[in-house]
């Protein structure tokens, strides 16, 4: 096992936590102020969309000027374009159980040490939820929209 | 409960997340998407160091907010005002939505939308309208 890995991966979620904890996102509260519109509308976190978007544009950016990242052979993103019915409606459910609840993944975990029986019962349900998502995105890929996967991938 | 509008704290905390992005894809290669990361943890087909970085990475998630709500002396963990069962569903309707996408707010929010893949410009604006709409309209009739 390579400790520079772990120690980057570390480091990395470290940086994400506190950012996610200073940015008011581990306060459900905020986030559904900020998801409800109707009232005491708080508009904060568009500006914690506002200045991780450019920097990690940066960090994208930059890393374009790289053969490989520091630690591993090469970069790892995601070859799929293609728009398909499970992305739409996955995030449609996403959505919903955000703007039920106020978390969304990240600070779900990130609150753990100061864990709620709400908390816990929201984080069961979604490994439940992980868990089921690969069957439930083949039961609505079914239908005349399928896609073959042996279609040619388009060249850019 | 209503919050303050927190502008200064929202783009540096912002900020940080960008820079968690940088660090992860300049020295892993990989990106900081927090439904995949648990995904990958936990899945049985996850080779033994795939699983160690992910939960070096989920473990610091954990730890930030302590470190962050000592350094700033408050406590920066709330609890949602939702019921327990409102959020069982909330958390199923989560899961199951962020893996159909293949991704949440950190994967397609942030490192998506930046990099400007048109499935991630998609996921966002949808989970965005359904997350505004359930709460301005839904809660109301939840009573969350």
């Amino acid at each position: 096992m390579n400790l520079a890995k772990i120690l980057s991966a570390l480091a990395a979620g470290l940086l994400f936590g506190a950012g996610l904890a200073v940015a008011g996102m581990t306060n459900p509260h905020k986030v559904l102020n900020f998801l409800d519109v109707t009232r005491h509308w708080d508009p904060s976190l568009a500006l914690v969309m506002g200045s991780a978007i450019p920097v990690s544009a940066m960090a994208f950016w930059l890393a374009r000027r790289r053969s490989r990242p520091l630690l591993e052979p090469g970069f790892v993103l995601p070859t799929n374009r293609r728009l398909e019915r499970p992305l739409w409606i996955g995030s449609a459910l996403f959505g919903i159980g955000w703007g039920l609840g106020g978390y969304c993944p990240g600070p779900a975990i990130a609150s753990l040490t100061a864990p709620s029986i709400g908390l816990v019962g929201f984080i069961a349900a979604l490994g439940l939820g992980l868990f089921l998502s690969s069957s439930a995105a083949k039961l609505v890929s079914r239908g005349p929209q399928t896609v073959s996967e042996k279609a040619p991938v388009r060249a850019r | 409960m209503p919050t303050e509008f927190t502008p200064i704290s929202a783009l540096v905390g912002g900020l940080l997340i960008g820079a968690a992005i940088l660090v992860l894809f300049h020295t892993l290669g990989r990106i900081a998407g927090v439904s995949g990361m648990i995904s990958g943890a936990f899945r049985k087909a996850t080779p033994t160091s795939e699983r160690a970085w992910r939960f070096a990475f989920l473990g610091g998630l954990l730890l930030g907010p302590v470190v962050a709500s000592q350094l700033s002396g408050q406590s920066l963990i709330q609890p949602s005002p939702a019921s327990l069962p409102l959020l069982i569903v909330a958390g199923l309707a989560v899961g199951l939505g962020t893996g159909m996408a293949n991704g949440c707010t950190s994967g397609h929010g942030v490192c998506g939308v930046s990099r400007l893949s048109p499935r991630s410009i998609v996921a966002t604006g949808v989970f965005m309208a359904f997350g505004f709409l359930t709460a301005s309209v839904g809660r109301h009739l939840f009573g969350g």
